[in-house]
């Protein structure tokens, strides 16, 4: 995925460009030409601007009292006031840190997890071997986010659960972990590790089959041995890659795994799992009085800071890791 | 994944030559390897074995502790269970067909996004791939899409669950460079010098050729819509059209057993003593539509993901 969104500026380019094509057609004439290709686009156009670009300008309710009878143009202008109310809020804080915490804390582990397990896979060369590690850290990818959520309320269910049962073996009495504010954030993200780590691992052993056996051989050669190989020899290879998925999570550090925040949450653990989108949840469809220009607003907030994470942290790795998204 | 042409795989341990003798830390690293890979793995699955073992065993022993690894006391019972409350098996219903009226409908216009996009000779190619790659940067949010939804009319009906969800630009970028590097552009070229429309080259050459990368979108689109659920949380209302991920949340997550979906009273009561039982079981019965496909991902997907990654 990565590398071929490294292409994209260049392909864009090298078509709007004409100049290292020759065009014996003028543009007029060549889009007639392809008028089919365009009557293929039709159809997935309209679903982009029906389902991604129509919600883009129904954001600006966000700058207005949005209400159902005016409808989103007619609703009144009130500008900044609801981002106001927001920064100002006792909640922004809280909101922020949580967002912030929980997915920092999460890309701390799932970010180097699967680049490990590449490794090791990679260093592991017994076919069958491989093959079932593959096979068992591949499958829980597949499994829903509900899911998820039940197997880890059944397996720390602190009558039933094997959790509780194997603390009670040594000695220690039940925890309550659902219900817990401290215990959130390890669930959430060790279960995320659980479920993304073998399949995201795929990419990089993608990238370490690129690496060719001459390379090896020769560091054998000079006596490399095999940890210096993989520090040498596989790491540099996978580090373009690693980069953009670095990029791309730092850009998605505001929004990813809301619904499983969401199914996780109880009113007992809020303190630690309540998000900026779970907060916007509520506000839309919770509360008794929806306030959708308000949520729409925090929403976008949300958003606005993702794109902008996104452009610094490709900024920097284009700086200093001289891989980048663009 | 498991072959490919670019680095066979070898048996062997290592590209050692065979004059090379290995050393013995290097001899550590690799049991430490291998060890460190089969606990992972052990770690990954016994989750997975253990929620299959209590839906197989007998209630009370899962309820006393006595179930850990192996079933004990084989019972069918917790299965015999789903079978007694509706919302399951119409929400088993309501899923399939969301997950196979939304595989067809998002792996056509994948296809009919990503074949223009693929062709190098498309004047505005640049704009429109960029207007479908800014979408992934940016979205309106959680409320202006509810009120998409809302206004067109889908609220509350199977559309919903469908429509908004057709198209996963990702999976146009996979599809697009699946094209690009298996169909060449001569082929187009010449096949409109003989006449040939884009449209019938598209429908008679690209898609015969493309059996791969269809299989992976109606799987890849088939498990997302299969596994979904908060799109039916905000957009539906009618239980009965409730996929199953929803009325798993509520007894799963939730833990509510509905009384109005079970038929008399004395099941209830035998219901509330079959919950903690039925949640394995569910977990069972749900897991096992996208388990089921995943032989043909483990095929197709990955290659067709490392193909779209790697070959950009």
């Amino acid at each position: 995925m990565a590398v071929e969104t490294v292409e994209r500026p260049r392909a864009a380019t090298s078509t709007s460009t004409p100049k290292p094509r020759k065009h014996a057609l003028g543009l007029g004439a060549r889009m007639k030409k392809n008028w089919q290709l365009y009557a293929m686009l039709a159809l997935p156009l309209i679903w982009l601007g029906i389902f991604a670009y129509w919600p883009m300008y129904g954001a600006i309710i966000a700058f207005k009292d949005y209400n159902v009878i005016d409808g989103i143009l007619g609703s009144r202008w009130v500008g900044l006031k609801h981002f106001e109310r927001f920064v100002e809020s006792y909640q922004f804080w809280r909101l922020i840190k949580n967002t912030l915490v929980l997915h920092g804390y999460e890309l701390l582990v799932t970010f180097p997890l699967p680049i490990l397990l590449a490794l090791g896979l990679n260093l592991a060369r017994r076919r069958w071997y491989r093959r079932s590690v593959q096979m068992i850290t591949y499958a829980p990818h597949f499994i829903s986010t509900v899911v998820v959520v039940g197997l880890i309320v059944v397996l720390v269910d602190p009558n039933t659960g094997v959790l509780n049962q194997f603390l009670g073996l040594l000695g220690i009495g039940p925890i309550e972990v659902l219900s817990n504010p401290d215990w959130f954030r390890h669930l959430y993200v060790w279960s995320a590790a659980w479920q993304t780590m073998g399949f995201s691992a795929i990419i990089y052993l993608a990238a370490l089959t690129a690496v060719s056996p001459e390379q090896h051989e020769a560091a054998i050669v000079d006596g490399a041995s095999r940890l210096r190989r993989v520090w040498h020899v596989d790491l540099p290879a996978i580090r373009p890659v690693a980069v953009i998925l670095l990029i791309l999570n730092i850009g998605a550090i505001m929004s990813v795994g809301f619904e499983k925040v969401l199914l996780l949450q109880n009113p007992l653990n809020l303190q630690t799992s309540e998000v900026i989108d779970t907060y916007v949840y509520k506000l839309g469809f919770v509360s008794q009085i929806p306030q959708f220009s308000y949520a729409a607003a925090i929403g976008l907030f949300r958003s606005l800071v993702g794109l902008v994470l996104l452009v610094v942290a490709n900024t920097l790795a284009r700086r200093f890791a001289k891989s980048s998204l663009w | 994944m498991t072959t490919t042409p670019a680095a066979p795989e070898r048996e062997s341990d290592d590209y050692l030559p065979a004059a090379v003798k290995e050393t013995r830390a290097d001899r550590i690293v690799l049991i430490c390897n291998y060890t460190a890979l089969g606990l992972f793995s052990l770690a990954v699955l016994y989750p997975l074995v253990y929620v299959l073992s209590a839906a197989f065993s007998e209630p009370r022993n899962v309820q006393s502790g006595e179930v850990w690894l192996w079933p004990v006391g084989l019972s069918l019972e917790s299965f015999r269970s789903i079978f007694d409350y509706d919302g399951i098996v119409r929400g088993f219903g309501n899923s399939v067909v969301y997950a196979i009226g939304g595989a067809l409908l998002a792996t056509a216009l994948t296809l009919l996004a990503a074949y223009p996009l693929s062709r190098r000779d498309l004047p505005g190619k640049g704009l429109i791939l960029g207007l479908f790659l800014f979408t992934m940067m940016f979205n309106g949010g959680l409320i202006p899409n509810y009120l998409v939804v809302d206004r067109t009319g889908l609220l509350d009906t199977r559309w919903a669950m469908i429509l908004p969800t057709a198209m996963a630009v990702w999976n146009v970028i996979i599809t697009r460079t699946y094209f690009q590097t298996t169909i060449p552009e001569e082929l187009a070229e010449s096949a409109r010098v003989d006449g040939c429309s884009d449209i019938g080259f598209f429908w008679r050459v690209v898609l015969p050729l493309s059996k791969p990368i269809i299989a992976v979108n109606l799987l890849f689109y088939a498990v997302a819509q299969w596994n979904s659920w908060f799109n039916a949380l905000i957009y539906l209302t009618s239980e009965h059209l409730f996929p199953l991920q929803l009325v798993l949340r509520q007894i799963l997550v939730q833990s509510n057993v509905d009384p109005s979906q079970v038929r008399d009273v004395a099941e209830l009561l035998r219901m509330k003593e079959l919950q903690e039982q039925l949640k394995f079981s569910l977990i069972v019965i749900a897991t096992i539509p996208p388990l089921l496909v995943y032989p043909f991902v483990q095929k197709h997907f990955v290659k067709g993901a490392m193909v779209g990654s790697l070959q950009g």
